[in-house]
């Protein structure tokens, strides 16, 4: 009888109304985006509602099979589960299914598998496993290596595929390292630069050098609070600025003003180097640094994209950013998803109303472009519900996995709470135009059972983990 | 440590929240504050519709038509937008068979899903017709105006080019090409396509379920406008063109005419040619496939590609350069034992000694042997190689050795061979003058084209230099004179005068090889050449300007396997300045001879 309770008595029902609502609200959207008069009842195979509410009944059973089974199964068998699923990622470079150009399908009959999207879990447990396991040391390099193969071989796996969406979701787990203590510098490194990556792809070097300019002198006026000192440095900038352009105009060298501002920059920050480094500055020679380092970093990518790689490899990369049109039309995508989301205004269209997505103008829409569904047919109130809704589970799940007394259950936790959010973030941010189109599914929502799947091990296994918690008294 | 860690909760909270707010932001900006996306609900679907320009059209150089474009109808289909249809109906009107319906749907799914492609390609006015009635029936398909390539004189296929579908290369390289567009693959259709293409327009169209356009898309406002191309002036004229293909009928070979004092190619005839109304709209892919096959490659245009050994045509080269060498005058004499010359055989008996002009009307090889021989062998230069490079610069500067044209497609360069060849093939020091005796009768490595050949007549006519030869006079209603470079042979006139007067001979003199086909109104000047062919009979090669004062055309004529020059060659360019000057042939007798003589099945 204990046993009994000790299954479900402690299971964390709110996460569990979060997920049946998120996973209801997929599908009602879903049918609303496939639904055509000819086929309407929801038990029809044929059609993806029909497909996707059969997936949904075979994650209750999973959950039930998750719920039966021993919680000591998951932390045991950690590893074999993540090496078979590499083995699966492997075979399905060899044998699998290309569907929209990813090799990552298996074919079974008219039914198919997406193993990437189940080594997630299986890297988020095998994660959490080396972590907690004793030879474990943050900072050593000898367990940063191991703790990277773990990450980037089923990454660099999926890659192969060619299935660049599924593969970024690896840096999600970031998030987990830095929680366990990974410095915070190599996250704030890692974002910047990809950050200054990006800007320097769509921005000119003039913006980008005054964009970092002015953020720097901010974050120093917001933490010095020295108004002399920003006024000197702002003064030297300012003069060595004056006294090149005067150079530039009087000698007729018609430099880009570009070069004029980063020179400046440059001149006058080395004084400024110079005169903290002395003074014993600490604040104002990392930013000073930080800032020629972004500048000299933003200057050598555009100057690798601009003259070393070839022009297809700059296209690659421009689609990848949605800066150009590619072939099967990534601008045309989010022109048309803006469009879709945008006509649902307040309070939408009503429920099989849409018209922008149902006459099948968003690419992928019942998979990776479902939010325009929501906000067609459901409007602003729509599509905040669902952020909202995403939000308190995502706030849960961090709630949860902070209350674990095993490290195993919290790591997981939070290998959960990262997945979850990175696919979660990055999809709605490309379907309205924040992001480029990385082809990644909304989690519990897109049409797809591999994916549903997928998102099902991850949280229940840990509302299994954390429905046990107590047992960790002893 | 551990409560500085746990405090990251917080961080990571904090950045899932501020994320959350940027979204739920950005949302209430597009769905409630901005207008832009708001699309009433009858007219949701957006059609991109393409407006393809005109072709640029083309002219010859009399303002006749050479090509013009003829409406074509393409049927085009949106994949998703497919609903199930009436296929019997469907299939009949268009007259194809289910499965092709099939097959051409899953071919358009696999391009795009939501984007057109092409159904069908240029369906008949007829059954556009039909079709535009009952369109409505078939969601999902919509038909785009095109337009066809027409050639009302079929002529100059070869100089004209064709035009067909871009394929994946082109559109990778240049991103104004989208697959199922059309370019300019050969000739003048190729090197002037960015003023033929015009600019493509596009209108977005709202469409209703029943596929009926609703209006415009936001006013227009993302609209283009499709500009027209540039329409063209050759500088060929048609009837000669036509005139020459006739000539040629029957025969492997080409014939070229530049007007000396302009550059500009009033013909370039390649024998055997094809109608260039093969090689539009459907039937094109089959008719290509049957022409490339065809031994006789009618798509090769001889007259840019073929490379021949200029034979005798060259020894007017040698003397010009003798004389600027000053090693030949004009009473430069040599003797000559015919036949049994060495180490040069002579072809025919003449009397010996002979001096220059008379070598040039009797083409005697010994003599040019010996102009050969005094260029290189120059006290004024240290060696052999030296002289041999002095006088290949000549032949640069006469256009020989690479592409002579402005603005024609593929051209080749022919070959005159280099220093470096020499001193590879025999060893560096290892040749002489002797060894490399063929050049000077225009046998041996060298190689020249018909263009070049004309051209270099061109340049005697003018007495020392040329207007590299072009094909085009005006694009848009503007000369394009200025832009054609006037190329100097840095040959003195005075030499040029000479060998005039030797070409005029070979026309007026009594031992002349074109003595039969003079005409008493138009002074002719030409000289014969019979360029070696190891594998079969001798191509028959003539090269002619007239009138001998103030030219007017200067013409090259090739007719291959067709043995020694006079036979064929020089009968053809004797009638084809006959009516380029004249307008009109009496010479009735030779011209039937001409056109009905068959050396194709000769061979
Ligand atoms: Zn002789």
């Amino acid at each position: 009888m204990t046993r009994r309770l000790n299954r479900t008595g402690d299971v964390d029902w709110i996460s569990i109304a979060v997920y049946f609502l998120l996973v209801l609200l997929g599908w009602i959207n879903i049918y609303a985006a496939v639904y055509d008069q000819d086929h309407h009842s929801i038990f029809d195979t044929t059609q993806r509602y029909g497909k996707q509410l059969l997936w949904i009944g075979f994650s209750v059973l999973v959950i039930i099979a998750i719920f039966i089974i021993d919680v000591k199964f998951y932390d045991f068998f950690a590893y074999v589960i993540y090496g078979l699923l590499i083995s699966i990622l492997i075979i399905v470079l060899l044998f699998g299914v290309e569907v929209n150009g990813a090799r990552s399908w298996f074919e079974i009959g008219s039914f198919r598998m997406q193993p990437a999207e189940f080594a997630k879990f299986a890297t988020t447990l095998a994660l959490a496993k080396y972590l907690n396991s004793a030879n474990f040391k943050i900072h050593n390099l000898k367990s940063l290596f191991y703790l990277g193969l773990i990450i980037f071989l089923p990454a660099g796996l999926i890659l192969l595929q060619n299935d660049t969406g599924s593969a970024m979701v690896y840096i999600a787990f970031f998030f987990v390292l830095y929680r366990e203590g990974l410095s915070g510098s190599f996250l704030l490194i890692g974002v910047l630069s990809v950050v200054l990556f990006i800007m320097s792809m769509m921005l000119d070097l003039t913006t980008i050098s005054i964009l970092l300019t002015s953020s720097a002198v901010l974050v120093y006026a917001l933490y010095q609070r020295n108004w002399k000192e920003i006024g000197f440095v702002a003064g030297v900038f300012l003069a060595f600025g004056a006294i090149l352009y005067a150079i530039d105009y009087f000698f007729k060298l018609n430099r880009p003003g570009y070069q004029i501002v980063l020179l400046a920059v440059l001149l006058s920050g080395l004084i400024y180097l110079y005169f903290s480094y002395f003074k014993k500055l600490q604040i104002g020679f990392v930013l000073t640094f930080a800032l020629i380092a972004g500048i000299s970093y933003t200057t050598t990518v555009d100057y690798v994209f601009n003259n070393l790689l070839e022009a297809h490899q700059q296209d690659r990369i421009k689609v990848l950013l949605g800066m150009v049109d590619d072939p099967h039309g990534a601008g045309y995508n989010v022109t048309q998803s803006k469009i879709a989301i945008g006509s649902g205004g307040l309070t939408g269209k009503g429920f099989l109303q849409g018209t922008q997505t149902k006459f099948d103008f968003v690419p992928e829409q019942s998979t990776d472009f479902i939010f325009c569904t929501v906000g067609e047919e459901w409007g602003y109130l729509g599509t905040s519900t669902v952020i909202i809704l995403f939000v308190l589970l995502l706030l849960r799940l961090i709630f949860l996995a902070e209350r674990q007394r095993s490290h195993f259950n919290r790591i997981f936790g939070w290998g959960v709470v990262s997945v979850i959010f990175f696919h979660f973030a990055v999809n709605i941010a490309m379907t309205i135009g924040l992001a480029p189109v990385i082809g990644i599914p909304l989690p519990f929502f897109s049409y797809g059972g591999s994916s549903l799947w997928g998102f099902t091990f991850l949280l229940f296994v840990f509302l299994k983990l954390d429905s046990t918690r107590k047992q960790y008294l002893q | 440590m551990n409560t500085l860690l746990d405090r990251r909760k917080y961080v990571i909270g904090a950045i899932i929240v501020v994320l959350t707010l940027i979204f739920l932001v950005k949302l209430f900006f597009i769905q409630v504050v901005n207008t832009r996306y708001k699309v009433s609900a009858e007219h949701n679907s957006q059609r991109h519709q393409i407006e393809y320009p005109a072709r640029g059209l083309i002219y010859d150089r009399y303002n006749n038509l050479l090509v013009y474009n003829q409406a074509a109808y393409d049927l085009m289909i949106v994949p998703r937008e497919v609903r199930t249809f009436d296929t019997l109906d469907f299939c009949n009107m268009l007259e194809i068979s289910l499965q092709q319906v099939r097959d051409n749907i899953n071919a358009a799914k696999k391009h795009s899903w939501y984007k057109p492609s092409i159904f069908l390609k240029q369906i008949s006015a007829i059954t556009y017709a039909k079709l535009q009635e009952k369109l409505f029936k078939f969601p999902g398909f919509f038909v785009q105006t095109r337009t066809l390539r027409k050639y009302p004189q079929s002529t100059a296929a070869n100089v004209l080019g064709y035009v067909g579908e871009v394929d994946e290369r082109i559109t990778q390289r240049d991103n104004y090409y989208k697959s199922g567009d059309y370019t300019g693959i050969s000739g003048i259709e190729k090197t002037y396509e960015n003023d033929l293409r015009g600019r493509k327009g596009v209108t977005i169209y709202l469409v209703d379920v029943h596929n009926r356009k609703q209006g415009s898309f936001q006013e227009g406002k993302y609209d283009t406008v499709a500009v027209s191309g540039k329409d063209i002036m050759t500088t060929i004229d048609a009837e000669l063109q036509a005139y020459g293909e006739l000539l040629m009928r029957n025969k492997i070979g080409s014939i070229t005419a530049i007007e000396p004092s302009t550059g500009e190619i009033l013909c370039m005839v390649s024998s055997p040619s094809y109608d260039p109304n093969l090689l539009v709209g459907r039937v094109r892919g089959q008719n290509y496939r049957i022409l490339s096959q065809d031994t006789l490659n009618p798509l090769f245009n001889r007259a840019l590609m073929a490379q021949y050994p200029p034979g005798s045509t060259f020894k007017l080269a040698n003397a010009l350069i003798g004389m600027q060498e000053g090693v030949v005058h004009r009473n430069t004499s040599y003797s000559c034992s015919g036949p049994e010359s060495r180490p040069i055989r002579c072809s025919h008996n003449h009397i010996s000694p002979i001096a220059l002009i008379g070598s040039i009307e009797q083409s005697c090889n010994s003599y040019y042997w010996k102009v050969f021989n005094s260029i290189i062998s120059n006290p004024k230069y240290q060696n052999t190689e030296e002289g041999f490079q002095a006088w290949r610069s000549y032949f640069l500067n006469l256009g020989f050795g690479s592409p002579v044209g402005a603005d024609l497609f593929n051209e080749l360069g022919g070959n005159i061979p280099t220093v470096q060849f020499y001193d590879k093939y025999y060893k560096k020091g290892g040749w002489r003058p002797m060894t490399i005796r063929s050049l000077s009768i225009g046998q041996g490595e060298i190689l020249v084209t018909p263009i070049q050949l004309a051209n270099f007549t061109a340049t005697i006519a003018n007495r020392g230099f040329y207007i590299k030869p072009h094909i085009v006079k005006q694009v848009d209603n503007l000369a394009l004179d200025s832009q054609f470079e006037r190329k100097e042979s840095h040959i003195d006139s005075s030499a040029f005068e000479l060998v005039v007067e030797g070409m005029g001979r070979v026309f007026d003199g009594d031992h002349g090889t074109a003595r039969w086909y003079r005409l008493p109104e138009i002074p002719m000047c030409g000289k014969t050449g019979t360029a070696e062919n190891p594998h079969g009979d001798d191509h028959s090669i003539f090269i002619a300007f007239a009138p001998r004062e103030n030219p007017q055309i200067a013409v090259s004529v090739v007719v291959e396997n067709a043995g020694f020059g006079s036979t064929w060659a020089v009968p053809i360019a004797s009638l084809m300045i006959e009516k380029y000057i004249n307008r009109t042939v009496e010479r009735k007798g030779i011209e039937d001879r001409m056109t009905s003589g068959n050396l194709i099945s000769k061979k």
